[in-house]
């Protein structure tokens, strides 16, 4: 697949699929939340190249140490490589998309 | 309801000497925060608390580390003896290692650590834990942002904890001005330990105070610990009172003129003995005397040597006749040969205790002590003698030890830090008199006993050690050759009396015989006289009858009567 993921731009990154992951603790505010932002950024991003596991921890509590969870709600970013961690409600779209790498890092914070 | 005083319910450790000073273990039910700078065994306590809990107090626990991946930790305290893998087998360990790598993580929103609440939750409830350690949260800091979630977070994990009725020891590293890093001490209020790890003249030593325990007392100072192949030991492992008992049972020095100077039997049985002197006054061989007279009796002995290899003290003690190697063999003597600068003093202190609790023996010698002392460390070697002195006397076991001192400086003064320590204090010194150096000994002191206070000459012969009463006289004390002059001197005088007197006996004699023989020849010359005028005397009285018959004679031939004849009777 990707051989540099760290300088893949978005151009690129527009033809890969994406697994995501969002693991929540819980009917919290925060959970429903981050449910809600995540669905339209990626609706909104990533439409038709995307699958989205919403994991609730109390549910499945052994698969917290699996894949490494301290904070909730987490999403995890399994492909494309890199792996990729975004914490939080999902409320800073930017970040996320940064996370995701539809944003390069740098310009992000030059846009801020 | 009573009024008894109720304890703070705790959970015992199960580390040497920590249960002690801090009254029966840590708060049960509640966390507790141990800090200190990196490397000074904050882990490995933590995993100590946890492998004992599990083995000793069938206390499951799991261990939540944050710095190392479980399969390093299993490996780092297998060294240690304890068999992580094997408890987790058991259902008695739980180990999960939380790992978070900040550059893969994006922050957006609020976020909480319900995460990590529900992985410690599922590994609590997997075994049943009773004792958990956080081992070092603080780390949280760096993978995750926003510092402000995290306190608050942290503030209602502690809660959570406590909610959870888990013993927990939560660890951190040592701050600027904060005892840990991130202030931890805010949250985990119960009770907070530090370990400190310093280097003094070169040795380390670590350090363990308990700064605070909520509703308990505790030992306040700071009490040296060490990590050696069985975990971890707080020192003192004795208590903290003067409760030995003291026995009034006496042994004997192995030195005959010695026991006899100490009230005739010896040491006390349990007893301290300090011997001290300048270098070769044979501080080392009444200590081999001792140790020999000991095993002639059965009794074990442990002999810490501290400036000779066994080796050579064996062969230095066959050179006055003391041979110590078969005890050797028959296993009643056994010697530790370390150098005092190896290790710091608590590991030396550790090994020796170590050392008494696998040999168990009924008499330790070490030799010499203030090999110990190293530049300015007099007060820690102090104390670490004080707790040694406690522990043999606690074990009723005699403790002989030697101190080199200096010449030049007071023979006590050297000794103070230690000397109230001490029941029986040995004084071996140099007497420099006519030219030559002797050896003389005196009791210092002795507690409980009638003691000589008379300086004995001190000899090392190749029949083990002499000592002789030393020439007191008009010319001062006197010892060595000086003695031995001033003994032949009377020896000669005492000589020449016996010949005088032999003398005036013979002359005696002589003139008695002479007198003998004056008064027999006087005897033998009145014999004559004697008989001479015993025969005069004769002679008259024959005269005279014979007058007297002439007269009558001549009076009959007169024809005269009787009565003339009876007149001149009458007249006569």
């Amino acid at each position: 697949m990707n051989k540099k993921p760290a300088k893949s731009t978005p151009r690129q990154a527009e033809s890969k699929q994406y697994v995501l992951r969002l693991f929540v603790a819980g009917q919290t505010p925060k959970s429903i939340r981050a449910i809600m932002n995540i669905k339209s950024i990626c609706e909104e991003n990533l439409k038709g190249r995307y699958v989205l596991d919403v994991i609730d921890l109390y549910q499945q509590p052994q698969l917290a140490q699996g894949d490494q969870i301290v904070a909730v709600p987490t999403l995890i970013k399994k492909l494309p490589p890199p792996l990729r961690r975004i914490i939080g409600d999902m409320s800073d779209t930017e970040r996320v998309l940064v996370g995701l790498d539809l944003r390069i890092k740098s310009r992000c914070r030059e846009n801020q | 309801m009573s009024y008894t005083r109720r304890q703070l319910a705790k959970a015992p450790t199960g580390i040497q000497g920590l249960d002690e000073i801090t009254g029966g273990g840590l708060p049960k039910g509640r966390p507790t925060l141990i800090c200190g700078n990196t490397g000074c065994g904050k882990t490995l306590l933590a995993i100590e608390f946890l492998v004992r809990g599990a083995t000793q107090f069938n206390e499951p626990g799991v261990f939540m580390a944050f710095e190392e991946t479980g399969k390093d930790l299993i490996q780092n305290v297998a060294s240690l003896g304890f068999d992580l893998k094997g408890l987790i087998a058991r259902k008695k360990l739980a180990l999960d290692s939380v790992y978070i790598e900040r550059s893969e993580i994006e922050e957006s929103g609020e976020y909480d650590l319900e995460g990590l609440f529900i992985r410690l939750g599922q590994a609590i409830d997997s075994i049943g834990a009773k004792r958990v350690v956080l081992d070092t949260i603080e780390s949280l800091f760096a993978g995750l942002p926003n510092p402000l979630i995290l306190r608050a977070e942290l503030r209602r994990l502690f809660r959570w904890l406590k909610a959870k009725g888990v013993t927990a020891i939560v660890t951190g590293e040592t701050g600027q001005e904060t005892l840990t890093r991130q202030g931890l001490e805010e949250y985990v209020s119960d009770c907070v330990i530090v370990l400190d790890h310093r280097v003094s003249e070169q040795v380390s030593s670590r350090r363990l105070r308990v700064v605070k325990y909520r509703g308990s007392t505790h030992g306040t100072n700071e009490y040296p610990f060490l990590i050696d192949e069985d975990g971890i030991s707080v020192l003192p492992i004795t208590s903290l009172g003067l409760q030995q008992t003291a026995s009034s049972r006496r042994i004997p020095t192995g030195v005959a003129r010695l026991d006899a100077m100490l009230g005739g039997a010896g040491y006390f049985r349990g007893s301290s003995v300090l011997i001290s002197g300048t270098a070769g006054t044979g501080k080392s061989s009444l200590a081999a005397h001792f140790a020999e007279a000991a095993c002639r009796r059965g009794e074990k002995v442990l002999f810490f040597a501290f400036e000779e290899s066994p080796c050579q003290i064996m062969r230095n003690m066959g050179s006055i006749g003391i041979d110590l190697q078969p005890w050797v063999k028959k296993g009643l003597l056994q010697f530790q040969a370390t150098r005092p600068t190896f290790t710091g003093l608590e590991r030396h202190l550790a090994t020796i205790h170590k050392a008494i609790n696998v040999f168990k023996p009924e008499v330790v010698i070490v030799d010499p002590l203030n090999s110990f002392i190293i530049g300015s460390n007099e007060i820690e070697v102090k104390s670490m003698l004080m707790r040694l002195m406690d522990f043999l006397k606690m074990k009723q076991i005699t403790g002989l030890f030697t101190s080199l001192t200096t010449s030049g400086g007071s023979l006590e003064q050297s000794e103070a830090a230690i000397s109230s320590l001490i029941d029986t204090w040995l004084l071996v010194r140099d007497i420099e008199f006519g030219g030559e150096r002797n050896r003389g000994l005196s009791i210092l002191k002795s507690r409980g006993m009638v003691h000589s206070n008379q300086i004995r000459e001190f000899l090392l012969t190749d029949h083990g050690v002499e000592l002789r009463d030393v020439y007191v006289g008009a010319s001062g004390m006197l010892t060595g050759s000086a003695r031995l002059t001033q003994e032949a001197q009377e020896k000669a005088a005492i000589l020449g009396h016996d010949q005088e007197a032999d003398f005036r006996r013979i002359e005696l004699e002589r003139k008695r015989t002479t007198l003998e023989a004056k008064i027999a020849v006087m005897r033998a010359e009145f014999a004559m006289e004697e008989i001479a005028s015993v025969k005069i005397i004769g002679q008259e009285k024959a005269e005279k009858t014979q007058l007297l018959h002439d007269r009558a004679d001549m009076g009959l031939s007169r024809q005269a009567d009787a009565k003339p004849n009876k007149r001149t009777r009458d007249e006569e």
